[in-house]
């Protein structure tokens, strides 16, 4: 009986959001969207934990000969629950905040939270690709969501397309899958046959890597800071990129199988959160400064899959949650109040609403590893990993936990320096440059804030002994304990990089930092110029060639039809004409020679006789002796004749 | 049954021409009625449709027809089939709604439909391959006139260029035809038999030429590259509901006569050719979503997706036929996807077509760039093209990614190099947003001010044929418990 109760529970959990979201999305509510919502919210958070600890099992025939399965088990019970309870914080902060098109808004938020809830409890990959993509979707609706303006649409273009490519490998891993014998479950992935396990690793590590923000994908989360905050904060740095790095926690044992993906993924990680540090120093925009932090602290989980530890991975995604979505909530909020989200116009901003200062600086201070808060604990577990597996690993990891220092001691610097009175009117000259600010900081806003930042203090005990070990136990795995000496160190170090920060009240911002690395510039020159460029000339070449070919067939039929004619009129008709023409002439051939030859016979006949009987006159000449003469000759030739005869 | 199916809509339209005194509305509504119950015939024989034995159909009918050749009137539905004249039911329902705001000769333009109709219906559940050139050669008959009778730009040429082209095409599918009678012992133009009988396996040279006649005849109509460039022309000249049946329902006899008589009754001469069938395919998704990239014109951009999408139905069916011991289960899942798509692309870019002849109706332009921020003042046609176009890019959710997922998943098992395809899903995702961007989002300009929303007929026609693709992309079971046994049967067929 509870066994089915708690598998309904599941279904709930993942269908109620979905149907709330899109009912919502396409009505025209507005205040009452808000209202839904939360409750909305609030029953996906309840019954988040209670799945969380009643760890059901679903699934029902999808397609392809696998299932749409859904499960709890000890990863998806502790990132399963950091999603639906997000979510609710940010929905309460979006409440008051958001004031036009409060359907859409919180319709696609709880679509979004619906997909990657499914994401978090995926145990197929006709279900994990599913939810992936819904979530691209609806991050591409919500970075676009003011449309009227076409920067902030091309940007969620960009995330979506981009974020596309990546998602591909899953495509073709689903084939490998298939082809090497394991089937599409994503527990069986890491017993395919040989060949084909490195097909499905690169695919998934290509499609999570992307999702996460990683090198060399960073780019499309600077864009995707062109919409509103609270997106920022669920989307941007809690729930979808951080999906990207519980993929590979899920798939740990496959990339574990396959050799070389594990130091693939650890190396990937550690390098992202080295250079994208870098970035994030050099920003001057907060929200760009959250960002890339976002993607250098995924930077770690990705690294923690890597290397094997799970539960270290888990915990800071964690906390790196409950962090990074207080810190965007903040933003957002001095954003709504005075207008701009440059640093620059954001000096001194946290003496000015308090609470609103201390959450953010509590979340500040988690950032950058300041013992004993959560980002701290959480990341010395996957440092210690990392000292295991290199020390060269070990050396970048660190090195990226002092800029995590430095940036969060640059917000640090920045909101709780005061302003000397010569500099006040450049930072007042900041603000209201984005959109008109309100001066005000309303409870709705607030109160999400302070729970998020009890999150950012206490989480650290995930990674620390008594609890830590549990999660790891329950993951099986042995429990990692960094050495005393290695939390001392990153401890010290964290302190050091941000007193240097604030003494010295500068950081370095050089330019290709600035500019996340010029990722967007490559990739616009590599592959997407080429790829319009390529169309377009197909185009051309589908127009005058291929078309052309066939219309000039066409013509040249016609043509040879119109020859055929003339042939046929010429030739063949003419050939007849010829034929009667030429027994017309023959007939009067016939006739000439009729006259000329047959009737001249005659003729000639007729005249030779008339010349005999000319020839026979002849002797009538009228003289006797003439007479006498031819008398004798013919009596002779008688008497001759008589003689020769007898 | 079947046959009052394939006929009702024909008295229909006999009805409609002999009453010239019937009004304009009572013309239009009675197109949808008949729509309507064909619909309800058609589900109804779902409802009762059990898988038949291997190698028979369900619901059969027989009649004598032309003995002398061997011919019959032999009709009947399979896992193949019967999808197909589900989804053209619904396309033509969504037509005839569609059609409710049309004043341009109704009563006549809904005869040709309802003949249209018919002929599709016929051609889907013929058994006999003269029956089933008869209604192929008689659906481009009817196009041509829809095209050129309703038809706006430069219709009469484009309409000739539709009728010659694909006319063309299926007198080489009559002599592959023909090729098949003559090679079977006893002569037989009947489809079930000539499945039996295989009769050019062995003679791989005669094979190889029946088989490269039918593909042309079927390639021209599919179409597939190069053979393709009939169908920009012919649809940015139909009217709305024209593209939209030419698009749903026309291009699947094509890829329809592949499963139904190329695969199962030239198996030999198929393996032997597979591979051409999978590089046509494979081109035609590329340069198909790459053409479609490159346009301005938006009905023109959606004809070349559909030569995108029609060449992963090509790569499938093509991949299905690359026999080897076990890959047996993916090539079932490949040409599973193969019908699936032809189902959903039919519902989805049907609903596009209907969509895009809303900006015909409106500003009588598709030029993406004459549009702006249309988002404003049509919020309703925003929402609903941007549904179709998340559709027709594979998002999960709707009934294109079923499709999609389970071609690339079958395909790349059975051959991996048709991994490459995958990249089409990219460009059209690109395509698709940036029209969508170009048309809805921005600044609202040039002719999107004043632009009238969807009207009910629209709405309720785009939002049913939407609808039915989120219920098959959520729900796919009931779709593919249909179809899956037919291609597990066709994998053994072509596997003989």
């Amino acid at each position: 009986m509870t066994h089915s109760l708690t598998e309904s529970a599941l279904w709930v959990l993942v269908l109620l959001p979905a149907v709330v979201g899109a009912a919502l999305a396409l009505s025209r509510l507005e205040r009452a969207a808000a209202v839904v919502s939360l409750v909305t919210g609030t029953l996906t958070a309840v019954l988040a934990l209670i799945v969380a600890f009643a760890r059901p099992e679903v699934s029902v025939p999808f397609m392809a000969g696998s299932d749409f399965a859904l499960g709890v088990d000890a990863l998806s019970a502790l990132v399963m629950p950091m999603v639906a309870v997000v979510t609710l914080l940010v929905v309460m902060f979006s409440a008051g905040e958001i004031r036009e098109s409060q359907g859409r808004f919180h319709g696609l938020m709880l679509l979004f939270a619906a997909a990657a809830l499914v994401t978090a409890t995926a145990q197929s990959l006709p279900a994990l690709l599913f939810s992936w993509e819904v979530m691209g979707a609806t991050s591409f609706a919500l970075i676009g969501f003011w449309w009227r303006d076409d920067r902030r649409v091309s940007a969620g273009v960009t995330a979506f397309v981009t974020t596309r490519t990546a998602d591909v490998g899953m495509y073709v891993a689903a084939g490998a899958a298939v082809a090497g014998g394991s089937g599409l479950a994503l527990a069986d992935l890491a017993g395919s046959s040989a060949s084909w396990r490195h097909v499905i690793a690169a695919g998934l590590l290509v499609a999570a890597l992307g999702k996460a923000a990683q090198l060399p994908f960073s780019f499309w989360l600077s864009r995707a800071m062109e919409g509103p905050s609270p997106v920022s904060a669920l989307l941007h740095s809690a729930a979808m990129v951080a999906m990207g790095g519980y993929l590979l926690l899920r798939v740990e044992p496959l990339l574990a199988a396959t050799g070389w993906a594990a130091g693939a993924a650890a190396w990937v990680g550690a390098a992202t959160a080295l250079l994208l540090g870098t970035v994030a120093v050099a920003q001057r925009d907060l929200k760009q400064l959250l960002a890339a932090s976002t993607s250098a602290q995924l930077g770690f989980v990705v690294m923690a899959a890597g290397l094997g530890t799970v539960s270290g991975g888990a915990a800071h995604l964690l906390a790196h949650a409950s962090t990074k979505a207080l810190l965007f909530l903040a933003a957002g909020a001095w954003l709504t109040a005075l207008g701009t989200k440059r640093l620059a116009g954001l000096r001194g901003v946290a003496r000015r609403w308090r609470l609103l200062g201390v959450t953010a600086t509590a979340g500040a201070l988690s950032l950058a590893g300041i013992a004993p808060l959560a980002l701290w604990a959480t990341k010395d577990a996957v440092l210690a990993a990392a000292l295991e597996e290199s020390p060269l690993l070990y050396a970048v990891g660190l090195a990226a936990a002092a800029l995590s220092a430095a940036y969060a001691g640059k917000i640090l610097m920045v909101v709780w320096r005061p302003v000397p009175l010569d500099k006040q009117a450049e930072v007042e000259g900041h603000h209201d440059e984005e959109q008109q600010g309100t001066r005000h900081v309303g409870p709705l806003e607030q109160a999400p804030l302070v729970v998020l930042a009890l999150g950012a203090l206490v989480l650290g005990a995930l990674a620390l002994p008594p609890v830590g070990d549990t999660a790891a136990r329950t993951m099986a795995e042995e429990p990692l304990h960094p050495a005393p000496l290695e939390l001392a160190v990153s401890a010290l170090i964290a302190l050091a990089v941000v007193g240097s920060v604030w003494w010295r009240r500068r950081v370095p911002e050089p330019r290709w930092a600035l500019g996340w690395l010029g990722l967007e510039h490559i990739t616009h020159v590599v592959v997407v110029r080429p790829t319009v460029r390529i169309a377009e000339r197909l185009a051309r070449f589908d127009d005058q060639v291929l078309d052309r070919a066939v219309t000039r067939s066409a013509t040249g039929a016609l043509t040879a039809a119109r020859g055929m004619a003339a042939f046929d009129d010429t030739v063949v008709d003419g050939s007849v004409e010829a034929v009667s023409r030429g027994s017309v002439s023959a007939a009067e051939r016939s006739a000439r020679g009729d006259n000329r030859w047959l009737d001249g016979t005659v003729e000639r006949v007729a005249s030779w006789t008339r010349g005999l009987g000319r020839l026979a006159r002849r002797p009538q000449t009228g003289q006797l002796h003439q007479y006498y003469i031819q008398a004798v000759a013919v009596l002779a030739i008688g008497v001759l004749l008589l003689l020769t005869v007898r | 049954m079947l046959s009052l199916i394939v006929f009702l809509p024909l008295a229909a339209a006999l009805a409609l021409v002999l009453a010239p005194r019937l009004g304009d509305t009572a013309a239009r509504w009675s197109w949808v009625a008949v729509a309507g119950v064909d619909l309800a015939l058609v589900v109804a024989v779902w409802w009762q449709y059990e898988t038949p034995a291997e190698e028979q159909l369900a619901f059969e009918q027989r009649a004598e027809w032309m003995p002398g050749v061997n011919s019959s009137y032999h009709i009947g539905v399979d896992g193949l089939s019967l999808p197909l004249i589900a989804m053209t039911a619904v396309i033509f329902l969504a037509c005839a709604v569609y059609a409710l705001r049309d004043t341009n000769r109704p009563r006549l333009q809904a005869a040709l439909f309802l003949f249209l109709q018919s002929v599709s219906m016929g051609l889907f559940v013929s058994a006999d391959l003269i029956l089933f050139f008869v209604f192929f050669d008689l659906s481009i008959v009817a196009m041509y006139f829809v095209i050129a009778g309703w038809g706006h730009g430069d219709a009469a040429r484009s309409a000739l260029k539709f009728f010659l082209y694909t006319f063309l095409g299926s007198l080489a599918l009559l002599v592959g035809f023909i090729g098949l009678y003559i090679a079977a012992d006893p002569h037989t133009f009947d489809m079930v038999e000539l499945s039996e009988q295989t009769p050019l396996d062995g003679s791989s040279l005669a094979g190889g030429l029946v088989l490269a006649a039918i593909l042309i005849g079927l390639a021209v109509k599919t179409p597939t590259v190069p053979f393709h460039t009939w169908l920009p022309p012919a649809h940015t000249d139909a009217p709305a509901v024209g593209s939209a049946v030419l698009a749903g329902v026309l291009l699947k006899m094509g890829t329809y006569g592949f499963v139904r008589i190329a695969m199962p009754m030239l198996p030999d001469a198929w393996r032997a050719w597979a591979w051409v069938v999978i590089v046509v395919g494979i081109v035609s998704v590329i340069y198909g979503a790459l053409v479609a990239l490159a346009q301005t014109d938006l009905k023109r951009m959606i004809a070349y997706t559909s030569v995108n999408h029609m060449g992963y139905i090509a790569l499938a069916v093509g991949a299905a036929g690359l026999v080897a011991g076990d890959t047996a289960g993916a090539r079932s899942i490949a040409v599973t996807g193969a019908v699936t798509q032809m189902v959903s692309h039919g519902l989805i870019t049907g609903a596009l077509f209907l969509l895009a002849g809303v900006l015909n109706d409106r500003a009588d332009s598709y030029d993406m760039d004459a549009y702006g921020g249309l988002a404003a003042p049509a919020p309703r046609f925003a929402a609903l093209f941007a549904l179709g176009a998340f559709a027709s890019l594979g998002l999960p959710g709707f009934s294109g990614f079923i499709a999609e997922f389970q071609i690339f998943t079958g395909s790349i098992a059975a051959a991996p190099a048709t991994a490459i395809a995958v990249v089409g899903i990219l460009i059209t995702a690109a395509l698709f947003l940036r029209a969508l961007q170009r048309i809805f989002t921005g600044h609202t300009r040039g002719k999107s001010t004043g632009f009238g929303d969807l009207h009910p007929a629209e709405l309720w026609s785009v939002g049913s044929l939407l609808l039915l693709s989120v219920l098959i992309g959520v729900f796919p079971r009931p779709l593919l418990d249909v179809i899956e046994p037919a291609s597990e049967v066709l994998i053994d067929l072509v596997g003989r």
